[in-house]
């Protein structure tokens, strides 16, 4: 009896516990409130909306209204060059800029810690980062002020010079590679040398010391202590490029080549494809297939990069 | 020993050569595009852009001037969106940071799984777009520059929520609870003014990707409709666009409806007024903005 009762009275004091507890977690969730919103609308309802890969759309009728398609719209996609030509392009593009991109700036951020002189090193690396903030509209103008066939300084000042023939840059394909790489290289190295520079900033002088002492030259430090030493920071930043190499830069892909058609089979990536054949043609069909194809094979990828990242280092995975 | 101090000085100079050659490659488009617009439209024309133009000319900012209406305007929609849209997305990320940064919370994983797996999975641009510009009718207004994927991201919400939790001493607000603050403000009085640092940085950002956006304006204004919301890099994006459609469609002059084509020299001096505030304010911010890609804070 008297245990019976006395739970009981425990049971409605956890009861009362609870019910405050509740009450005072309501703040909580009204500061949530508005996130929670937006992510649904711009996020969670646009998943939803992969439906329309497998309908035949019609603005008109809506989502619910337009005609099952089942899975025709990827049979056509598929059947057409294009569906290979983006993904060889978003691919060989991506890993391109990869290994370059990890390369190049691995060295930059090694040489510019070696600037002993602070002064001198901040401007370094404050200029080298300039371009990055810049947006690739301006990338546009900046990359069409070297290369316009007419008015572009490489034509006029430098070819010229060198009594070399002009060219019509913005319709021979074979050089849009290099241009391609060039330009995203030079926008986005300052950024991935900052990173890589605040981590060899965090390793301790005493690895040095310790190396000179011993009698090893720069150059083998660098080899035996600061790579070594970086290795973490390239391993999962690597996994993590290699994730999202599905997705490609659409600001690079759509500004620099200025959407010229005679050069979409060595710039055009899924994100541009995606766009022209949404808002050009508006070929719903085409579009979603391509674009529901690229978030499945992304989804796989960042969760596979994931995956691996939480073996190797759990602190650096997303989840 | 005097081998050692040698060395030390052959990486000390390489090392300076090779930012020195660095820092003028990052540099010289930007001189170029300068220059540019200070050049003589015919010399422009006959000689091509260059560093050391035959003649200059104020002509194309004199021109811009004259035509203050458009570039003004563009001008103070970029400055609307970038101010409305940071703001924004500083209250909106920090209050969700915060509910999710208290341990206790009933549905803390729920929500934090929610915010992580928009950046593992999303529905892609076909679907974006559908809902955007159907569902939410936001096609030629103001929010269509605002609101699509640039209020909140889930790796903001990452770094201010590891702020809040791991930066600010938990005794703080607890102290504050016992003398009966209510949540909103310990949220406004005790967590932000604590936190000022990260807020700063994740603002900076948010404020770029605001004044560098066109992509929300390349899909949801239209030329015809949303003009009058074009922000200054949805000018000189619209600017190439009709260029290109021109070079594509040689047979349809300029003269055939369209909008005039600003000259060459003038294209160029747009773009340097775009990009000048970004250059002119740079040296204030660099400091903010390298720490915040040191902590991840810059998407690319």
């Amino acid at each position: 009896m008297e245990a019976s009762a006395s739970r009981s009275e425990i049971n409605a004091q956890n009861k009362k516990r609870r019910k405050t507890s509740w009450r005072q977690y309501i703040p909580f969730y009204v500061m949530a409130l508005p996130g929670v919103i937006y992510m649904i609308c711009n996020n969670y309802l646009p998943m939803g909306g992969i439906i329309i890969a497998f309908k035949n759309m019609n603005f008109k009728k809506g989502i619910w209204g337009s005609d099952w398609a089942g899975f025709d719209n990827f049979k056509f996609l598929f059947a057409s060059q294009d569906a290979w030509t983006i993904t060889r392009n978003t691919l060989l593009y991506n890993s391109a800029f990869i290994v370059l991109g990890t390369v190049l700036s691995i060295a930059v951020a090694i040489l510019i810690n070696e600037v002993k002189n602070k002064t001198a090193s901040k401007m370094y690396q404050s200029l080298i980062l300039l371009p990055f903030l810049m947006s690739w509209v301006i990338v546009n103008y900046l990359v069409f002020a070297l290369l316009s066939a007419e008015t572009g300084l490489l034509n006029n000042s430098i070819l010229n010079a060198l009594g070399k023939p002009a060219v019509s840059w913005y319709n021979e394909k074979q050089y849009w590679p290099y241009i391609l790489i060039i330009s995203n290289m030079w926008k986005t190295i300052g950024y991935s040398m900052i990173i890589y520079l605040s981590s060899i900033v965090g390793i301790s002088q005493d690895y040095y010391e310790a190396a000179s002492i011993d009698g090893a030259s720069k150059w083998r430090q660098t080899w035996a202590i600061t790579i070594p030493l970086l290795k973490p920071t390239i391993i999962t930043l690597f996994i993590l490029s290699v994730g999202r190499i599905f997705y490609s830069d659409f600001g690079l892909f759509y500004q620099v080549p200025r959407n010229s058609g005679t050069l979409y089979s060595v710039t055009r990536t899924i994100d541009v494809y995606v766009y022209n054949a949404l808002m050009r043609n508006s070929d719903f069909g085409m579009s979603s297939a391509a674009s529901v194809y690229q978030s499945i094979v992304g989804f796989t990828l960042v969760l596979g990069a994931n995956l691996l990242i939480r073996k190797l280092s759990r602190e650096n995975a997303l989840f | 020993m005097n081998f050692k101090l040698d060395e030390t000085r052959v990486w000390q100079y390489s090392a300076h050569i090779v930012m020195i050659f660095l820092s003028v490659c990052a540099l010289m488009p930007f001189i170029l595009l300068f220059i540019a617009s200070f050049t003589d439209n015919t010399t422009a024309m006959v000689n091509g852009y260059s560093f050391f133009p035959e003649k200059w000319s104020l002509d194309a900012y004199q021109y811009i001037t004259r035509e203050w209406r458009t570039v003004g305007q563009a001008y103070i929609m970029t400055i609307l969106v970038t101010v409305i849209g940071t703001a924004g997305s500083l209250a909106i990320t920090s209050m969700f940071a915060y509910a999710i940064s208290n341990r206790n919370l009933p549905g803390r994983k729920l929500l934090s799984f929610m915010s992580i797996f928009t950046m593992l999975f999303n529905g892609g641009i076909v679907s974006s777009y559908y809902v955007y510009s159907s569902v939410f009718q936001i096609k030629n207004t103001i929010w269509a520059l605002i609101i699509p994927n640039l209020l909140m991201n889930a790796f903001t919400v990452m770094l201010v929520r590891n702020y809040f939790a791991n930066s600010v001493s938990p005794s703080i607000t607890e102290a504050a609870r016992i003398d009966g603050a209510g949540e909103f403000r310990i949220f406004a009085r005790i967590m932000l003014p604590l936190s000022v640092p990260i807020l700063a940085t994740i603002g900076l950002m948010g404020a770029i990707a605001y004044w560098n956006d066109w992509t929300n304006g390349l899909y949801f204004l239209t030329e015809r409709d949303g003009g009058h919301l074009y922000t200054v890099q949805l000018v000189l994006n619209s600017i190439n666009e009709n260029i290109n459609f021109l070079a594509n469609n040689s047979q349809i002059t300029a003269s055939a409806g369209r909008m005039e084509l600003p000259s060459t020299t003038i294209r160029m001096a747009i773009a340097v007024i775009g990009i000048l505030p970004i250059i002119l304010a740079y040296p204030f911010f660099q400091k903010y903005f390298i720490k915040g890609i040191a902590l991840g804070g810059v998407k690319e």
